[in-house]
């Protein structure tokens, strides 16, 4: 069995997903990881630490920037050339959209943010939650290769191992694609909230410290904004700490505490933390919607009636 | 400009959802328009209210969809398409792609086609990218904001790592996120236009195509084990008391 893992990175620095797929991908057979991108040798001797067979890089300045059409052209040619049985993603935002064009240029099927994967017969079969998590489905894909994205932390993590090695195989970039990438505005500490094992977010609450006095000369709007930045500073003071990641709720990213993307929930991120710490948010349902597979959630809230508590 | 929302109907968020005889099961819960397209159609809206265009709301659904379809015209939609056929009843994403591809094209001279972030009850979050690629355009992915300019479109794109501005020639599919802002209330006028909108149904002959060949398909629906939530509110003499119980918890379950 031969199996393709996309190692999914920004700018060199990887999605830790993407370990989780490489390890699925060994537990069928070979592993053949694939780096898109420019002067990445360092992300692929470390996929060969985590125990890549085989590495196919595509070393191009072409593909500094990703581009869903350029990134999915070189992996369907790859994937036309060698035919894989099997191609893994970890789940991104990124390779949602390669993936799904990948599945297109093949006339194959996705299966997408699984958290469990198995071959019956000669069919391989998914379980991926639906309906927000509140229901699971299994489901197989008759064609090949199957394509499939693997939810961050629903597949163990291979071990790295310094003394495995080997040399990546240089690639062929299809650069073409009709988007151009302008420019970047890069959040200051880039920890993914889906890979993270700690998750310590703030909402509407973090803005009421009443021992707070805000410097004067500000309107009641600045001085609340004010005052959440301190408690959001307390929080990623916390993060760092405990090696975790920033969430927010919702009515915190609304009132603009936070950049939306740090919002759990809902139409946030879904996340999947040992221990997520819920500074005064409330629990509401769309927000529960995001983390409904953290095995310990702490609240501090104010109100012990609070849904969070329910 | 002549823009296409696409957009699904789906179980109410708040629905208690159950498996029942392998079928998934919703209750009494109203079928409500995908909430992540409800902002489809607001970033459609202002995309036409920039450009002086018109916003179709397009839906592959039951008759039933005509609802959500409703709604989308009442925020503002000029008008509105329903594809229905018995033979779609078991679609996978790529199957949703071909259909929403031959209607985009039989729609024809479109400029701009919005699509939700994701589906509530698939939760695939591809169809875009795959409707996009079956027509050969650009994709501009979980727009936060957009700009449309000259036969050209630029958004910002969110991704985990912060924002990226990204740009492509029109036509183009684009994505969009909740930054895009609030959806608006549908309008009194928009309410009654709506209720007297009388919307197409086109069936896989008015496309011109057969019906797609599923793909991938559901073999069976699980139910998560129920998890057993104990709650434990912790108090003390003052927050460093607490802080420090709470510490001695949170070690003790061994989750860090
Ligand atoms: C379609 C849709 C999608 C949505 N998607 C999301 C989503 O993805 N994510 C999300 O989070 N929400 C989402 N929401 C919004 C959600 O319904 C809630 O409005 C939101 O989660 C509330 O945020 P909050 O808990 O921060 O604010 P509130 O509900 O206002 O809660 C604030 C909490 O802080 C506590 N508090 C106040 N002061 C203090 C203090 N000094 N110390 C301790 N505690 C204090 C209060 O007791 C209260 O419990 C969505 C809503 C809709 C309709
Ligand atoms: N049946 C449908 N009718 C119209 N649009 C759809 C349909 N299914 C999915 N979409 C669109 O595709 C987006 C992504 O859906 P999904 O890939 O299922 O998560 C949705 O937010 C809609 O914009």
């Amino acid at each position: 069995m031969k199996t393709f893992v996309y190692i999914d990175h920004f700018k060199g620095q990887v999605q830790a997903a993407s370990w989780e797929a490489l390890g699925a991908a060994k537990s069928f057979g070979s592993a053949i990881a694939i780096i898109f991108g420019s002067g990445l040798d360092a992300l692929a001797k470390t996929a060969f630490e985590f125990g890549a067979d085989e590495v196919l890089l595509a070393d191009d300045s072409a593909l500094t920037d990703y581009r869903a059409e350029a990134f999915a052209s070189t992996l369907s040619a790859l994937a036309s050339s060698q035919s894989p049985d099997l191609i893994l993603f970890p789940t991104t935002t990124r390779t949602r959209e390669m993936a799904a064009m990948l599945a297109m240029d093949l006339n194959t099927g996705i299966l997408v943010d699984i958290t469990a994967l198995s071959i019956e017969g000669d069919q391989f079969v998914a379980t991926r939650p639906i309906y927000e998590g509140k229901l699971f489905e299994k489901i197989s894909c008759n064609t090949k290769p199957a394509i499939a994205t693997l939810r961050a932390r629903a597949f163990p993590r291979p071990a790295q191992d310094s003394s495995h090695g080997g040399t990546a195989t240089k690639v062929e970039a299809k650069a073409d694609s009709p988007t151009t990438v302008e420019s970047y505005e890069v959040a200051e500490s880039i920890v993914s909230l889906t890979d993270s094992s700690v998750v310590v977010s703030g909402g509407r609450g973090v803005s009421n410290n009443p021992s707070l006095t805000p410097p004067s000369g500000m309107d009641d709007k600045q001085a609340e904004i004010w005052r959440a930045h301190q408690g959001f500073k307390l929080i990623g003071d916390l993060t760092s700490v405990l090696d975790g990641a920033v969430g927010a709720s919702r009515a915190a990213v609304d009132a603009g505490y936070i950049p939306y993307s740090n919002q759990v929930g809902q139409t946030g991120k879904t996340v999947a933390p040992d221990l997520y710490i819920a500074c005064g948010i409330s629990g509401a349902i769309q927000h529960i919607a995001g983390i409904r597979s953290a095995k310990m959630v702490v609240a501090i809230n104010k109100d012990p009636d609070a849904p969070i508590f329910k | 400009m002549k823009i296409i929302a696409c957009i699904k109907q789906v179980p109410d968020s708040e629905a208690k959802v159950k498996a029942e005889n392998g079928q998934v099961s919703w209750g009494e819960s109203p079928l409500v328009i995908n909430p992540f397209d409800e902002y489809a159609v607001e970033g459609a809206l202002q995309q036409k209210e920039a450009t002086n265009g018109t916003v179709t709301a397009l839906c592959i659904g039951l008759e039933s969809a005509k609802e959500t379809l409703k709604h989308a015209l009442a925020m503002g939609a000029d008008d509105a398409v329903l594809i229905s056929d018995a033979a779609l009843n078991a679609l996978d994403t790529q199957g949703a792609a071909r259909v929403l591809a031959a209607s985009i094209n039989k729609i024809g001279g479109v400029d701009l086609v919005v699509f939700g972030r994701q589906s509530l009850d698939d939760g695939s979050g591809v169809t875009a990218a795959q409707t996009a690629r079956l027509l050969g355009w650009p994709m501009l992915g979980l727009a936060g904001q957009i700009k449309v300019q000259e036969g050209s479109a630029q958004v910002a794109r969110v991704i985990e790592e912060g924002r990226q501005i990204v740009h492509a020639n029109l036509p183009a599919v684009l994505s969009v996120v909740q930054s895009i802002g609030e959806p608006r209330y549908p309008s009194f006028m928009g309410i009654r236009k709506a209720s007297k909108a009388v919307i197409p149904i086109w069936s896989l002959k008015d496309l011109g195509i057969n019906a797609p060949a599923p793909i991938v398909t559901r073999t069976e629906l699980v139910t998560p084990p129920s998890r057993d939530v104990a709650c434990e509110i912790i108090t003390g003499d003052g927050p460093a008391q607490i802080a420090e119980t709470l510490a001695e918890k949170i070690l003790a379950e061994k989750v860090l």
